[in-house]
């Protein structure tokens, strides 16, 4: 199957972490063992929005037990005899090959995925910067003889672009260091942050350049967190950033004599 | 209808809590980073060819580029 991979390099492979968890969009064929009528296949599948019980397949690397996921988006683009085309948007860990045996069974007929690209990976989509092997390797030996640092930056994007999504904290200069050594934020630390963050949300701590510091899971709401003068806001879970990028401002207990 | 929002599709608003400033000698904007650190902390957003594995397809990227290490984000089945 096709579609958008990101690859994080070397420091990056930190932030696979945050994009294992986001949501996915596929392309999908899916092929039925029996022509049906069109309406009939656009209604079942339209059925499958929404939150769907799902087992993962025998061949899986998670436990076998039923799981809720949820579907953002099913839309069917095309139909041509058993051929069914759609599009799905998806959380992450959704079986789509599943999801298409389980359409067959609804309909009675059986079915099973024939093909499938993905268009999304969180932020990733297939338009824009995406990149195939062969570009790598020419854009890089491309590089090697020009030293051209712009051919570089044509295909490797900087981390950040992974956190696009979450939910995002700007830190002062001074909490930086602290949360490179694994602190967690508190309330002073804050400069600005966005929207939408509950206790318990995953979020991203960036500095004032828009360097990432960390992954982080808030324990406060956005409006707690703009009145609050003290205390722990959002819990280190991932550090991103190397320690001494940023100068080390905070207070050591002096050791008693 | 869907009635869950598609993560990408949700809207977000930059409040600010207190004014600061960054001091220009310490780190660098992302999109800016000099050349060893642009790969340390850079993510390629790759098509994934048919055949080979998510995970060769990254060993693959790893030994192009001559990086230490390489990762994907969430298998594609073959």
């Amino acid at each position: 199957m096709t579609g958008v991979l990101p690859v994080a390099l070397e420091d990056a492979t930190k932030v696979v972490h945050a994009l294992l968890g986001s949501g996915k969009e596929y392309v999908c064929v899916l092929k039925l063992h029996k022509e049906l009528p069109e309406n009939r296949v656009k209604d079942v599948l339209g059925e499958f929005q929404g939150k769907i019980f799902q087992r993962p397949p025998i061949r899986a690397s998670v436990k076998r037990q039923i799981r809720v996921r949820k579907i953002y988006y099913l839309e069917v683009l095309e139909i041509d005899e058993r051929n069914v085309l759609f599009k799905v948007g998806c959380e992450a860990g959704t079986y789509i090959r599943k999801l298409c045996y389980d359409v067959g069974e609804v309909l009675g007929s059986g079915a099973h995925m024939h093909e499938l690209r993905r268009t999304r990976s969180g932020p990733f989509t297939e338009t824009g910067d995406i990149v195939t092997l062969h570009d790598v390797a020419y854009l890089h030996s491309k590089w090697q003889e020009t030293q051209d640092l712009s051919i570089l930056r044509k295909f490797i994007q900087p981390m950040e672009e992974a956190l696009e999504l979450l939910p995002k904290i700007d830190v002062r200069d001074s909490a930086v260091d602290a949360l490179c050594h694994g602190a967690h934020l508190t309330a002073p630390g804050v400069v600005s942050l966005e929207t939408g963050i509950e206790a318990g949300t995953k979020t991203c701590i960036f500095t004032l350049k828009g360097e990432a510091v960390a992954l982080a899971t808030a324990t406060a709401t956005t409006q707690e967190i703009l009145k609050k003068n003290h205390g722990i806001i959002a819990r280190n879970d991932r550090v991103l950033m190397p320690r001494g990028t940023y100068p080390k401002l905070w207070h050591t207990k002096q050791p008693k004599p | 209808m869907p009635s869950i929002l598609a993560p990408w599709t949700v809207k977000r608003e930059l409040l600010t809590k207190s004014e600061a400033e960054t001091d220009l000698n310490y780190g660098c904007k992302p999109e800016e980073r000099p050349y060893p650190n642009m790969l340390r902390f850079g993510i390629i957003n790759l098509d994934k060819p048919p055949g080979p594995s998510s995970h060769e397809v990254a060993a693959w990227v790893r030994r192009i580029l001559g990086v230490k290490q390489a990762g994907h984000g969430g298998t594609l089945e073959t």
